[in-house]
């Protein structure tokens, strides 16, 4: 294991895991700028991997009727309906005259498609005592379905509420990046069906400039809201190869504003746990030189 | 009670998935801490002769396994495949090292609970008889793992109130462990003998309930989920139960039988309860979003102030 195995930045995630010679990393890039909350990915998902469609319900929760990622729900598209705090200037202009931000009413709807983040140090993966949860060439993080014994581990190691136990099948699921199709030089069913390129899918490294980029862009418009999310390796789970553009902060979305792997912590963990064993060995010990 | 935390979220959503496990988990953590004490008490008795001991140790420690064996395998969702969990031994996981503890732990708990009920005139029994010591020492070697390892098991996940706990909570485990299998002791076996038993109850259950309080002190917000509803309520009650069966195992348990099985009832019944208060407090957790979003958001603003950053980050909405 090197210096980063547990934490930290780590450039060749899929050398670490074993893989000699491997693909670039592949991920996603979404960017919720231009979600428009259609949900084609969460369709697409579906129909290609197999995933149960089993409620159409609305939540109560603006246009979201799947609530959170899950076993059923490997793509999310959250809508978020705001107020601005600054109303503007009533003004004398028709509808749609302006496109920039000064057009903006006090209102606002905010759409992300959310997905499995592919950690760079995935909770899941970790804790996984079976492996079926592994590492692919493409540095994307997948459970193996005939292997998983559905112990529920990696649904409390995810810092991020991805990964859940089917109902009625028991074995853990979520996304695996479309593995099958990448493995056919095919880009994953959420990317290819999104309309607007929200959903962007490709190496990891150049979806890193590609996002600097855009935030860049938007910032000069004005968007002084948007930000990335987990595209920093310095970040507690070393970035992820699934990340996003956001236009508030990211618990707004349902997200963790600083998740932290909880490996990082691991050998400080056996440590005490050391002690602790350590400690009842010698209260044993105690107990029968007391001699009563 | 403190200050409601002001936090943003999606609709009040979890940000989390609720733990997967159910009761047979916090019932495991009972039962493999019951064993590994049990198997401690069993060797001290053996090696120091006190027979009636040893032999509630021994048959405890196995009961106990078989037990939590029963709860672990019960809680998969693929029950049948048990035995995947032997395909690795990996370091990164607390669950597949303890798996491989349980492997080194098993056999000779078995041996040495298998020599105390096979009568002497078969081969096998005489056998046993000759295996049991070394056997029972194999075990002893394992079992303070056994009784430390559950406390990383949960501490190594995202779950809020079990990460947050993880500097305390082997002591908490490794208290509770003695406290239950010195009270088994207490109950199964002869006064004059269960000397050690009491006093190795004493020892986890002032352990049990010194570093619970402890780990009250310096938890920040997360204290909440261990102080209030269902864990609250169990831990209220452990802690009772506990503190009742150590007063009575130091005070009363020497002379009287009546009091040392009552306190020992209670050291069991209290340790029972501090797991599944554990539990609880770590599902809870997970449940609101808050235990998530206000501790992160004063990680960042913390990391902020050491970095020197001036002024709020843009926030563009309410």
């Amino acid at each position: 294991m090197t210096e980063h195995s547990l934490y930290g930045p780590l450039d060749d995630v899929a050398g670490e895991a074993g893989y000699d010679d491997h693909p670039p990393r592949m991920g996603f890039f979404t960017d919720t700028s231009v979600c428009i909350g259609c949900k084609a990915c969460e369709v697409a998902c579906k129909e290609w991997n197999g995933v149960p469609a089993d409620d159409f319900d609305l939540l109560g929760m603006s246009f979201d009727n799947t609530g959170h990622l899950g076993a059923n729900a490997w793509r999310h598209v959250a809508f978020v309906e705001q107020r601005a705090q600054d109303l503007g200037m009533p003004s004398f202009d028709r509808p749609g005259d302006g496109s920039g931000p000064e057009s903006r009413t006090d209102f606002r709807w905010l759409m992300s498609s959310d997905v499995c983040k592919h950690c760079t140090h995935a909770g899941c993966l970790d804790v996984c005592p079976t492996g079926a949860l592994f590492r692919t060439e493409f540095g994307t993080v997948v459970v193996q379905q005939d292997i998983c014994n559905g112990c529920g581990y990696c649904v409390s190691g995810c810092p991020y509420g991805v990964i859940e136990r089917r109902e009625g099948d028991g074995r853990a699921q979520k996304c695996t990046l479309c593995y099958d199709r990448l493995r056919a030089g095919e880009e994953p069913a959420c990317a290819k069906a999104c309309p607007t390129d929200s959903i962007q899918f490709g190496e990891v490294d150049e979806l890193r400039d590609r996002a600097a980029a855009r935030v860049a862009a938007l910032h000069e418009r004005g968007e002084v809201g948007a930000r990335l999310y987990g595209a920093d390796p310095d970040d507690g789970v070393g970035g992820t190869g699934a990340f996003f553009l956001l236009m508030d902060e990211p618990e707004v979305y349902g997200l963790p504003p600083d998740p932290v792997v909880p490996t990082r912590d691991l050998p400080a963990m056996w440590k005490r746990a050391g002690l602790a064993a350590v400690a009842f060995a010698a209260a044993a010990a105690v107990a029968f030189a007391g001699g009563r | 009670m403190p200050e409601e935390a002001r936090f943003r979220s999606y609709y009040g959503q979890p940000v989390l998935q609720e733990p997967a496990w159910e009761w047979p988990v916090p019932a495991y953590l009972f039962a493999g801490g019951v064993s590994a004490g049990s198997t401690l008490l069993a060797v001290g008795a053996d090696l120091t002769g006190r027979p009636a001991l040893r032999r509630a140790g021994r048959l405890g420690a196995l009961v106990s396994l078989g037990a939590g064996t029963v709860f672990l395998v019960a809680d998969l969702g693929r029950p049948e495949r048990f035995l995947h969990m032997l395909r690795v031994a990996k370091p990164t996981s607390p669950m597949s090292v303890g798996t491989w503890f349980l492997v080194a732990y098993g056999p000779g708990v078995g041996v040495a609970a298998a020599a105390e009920v096979l009568p002497a005139r078969w081969r096998l029994g005489r056998l046993l008889r000759w295996l049991a010591r070394p056997a029972g020492l194999s075990s002893a070697v394992v079992a303070p793992g056994v009784a430390a390892y559950t406390a990383v098991l949960l501490s190594q996940t995202a779950v809020p109130a079990w990460h947050e706990a993880h500097p305390e909570l082997p002591f908490v485990f490794t208290g509770s462990a003695a406290a239950a299998s010195g009270g088994l002791g207490m109950v199964c076996v002869p006064t004059p003998e269960a000397g050690p038993a009491r006093a190795f109850a004493v020892l986890g259950g002032v352990a049990e309930l010194v570093s619970a309080r402890v780990l009250d002190a310096r938890l920040g917000l997360v204290r909440e989920a261990y102080g209030t509803g269902r864990a609250g309520r169990l831990r209220h009650w452990a802690e009772l139960l506990t503190a009742g069966g150590v007063l009575g195992a130091a005070l009363g348990a020497r002379r009287s039988r009546a009091v040392a099985v009552l306190s020992g009832a209670a050291l069991l019944a209290g340790s029972a309860l501090q797991r599944f208060a554990v539990f609880e407090a770590g599902v809870a957790s997970t449940r609101d979003p808050k235990y998530v979003v206000v501790p992160q958001r004063e990680r960042i603003a913390r990391s902020r102030d050491e970095a020197g950053v001036v002024g709020q980050p843009p926030r563009q909405a309410e």
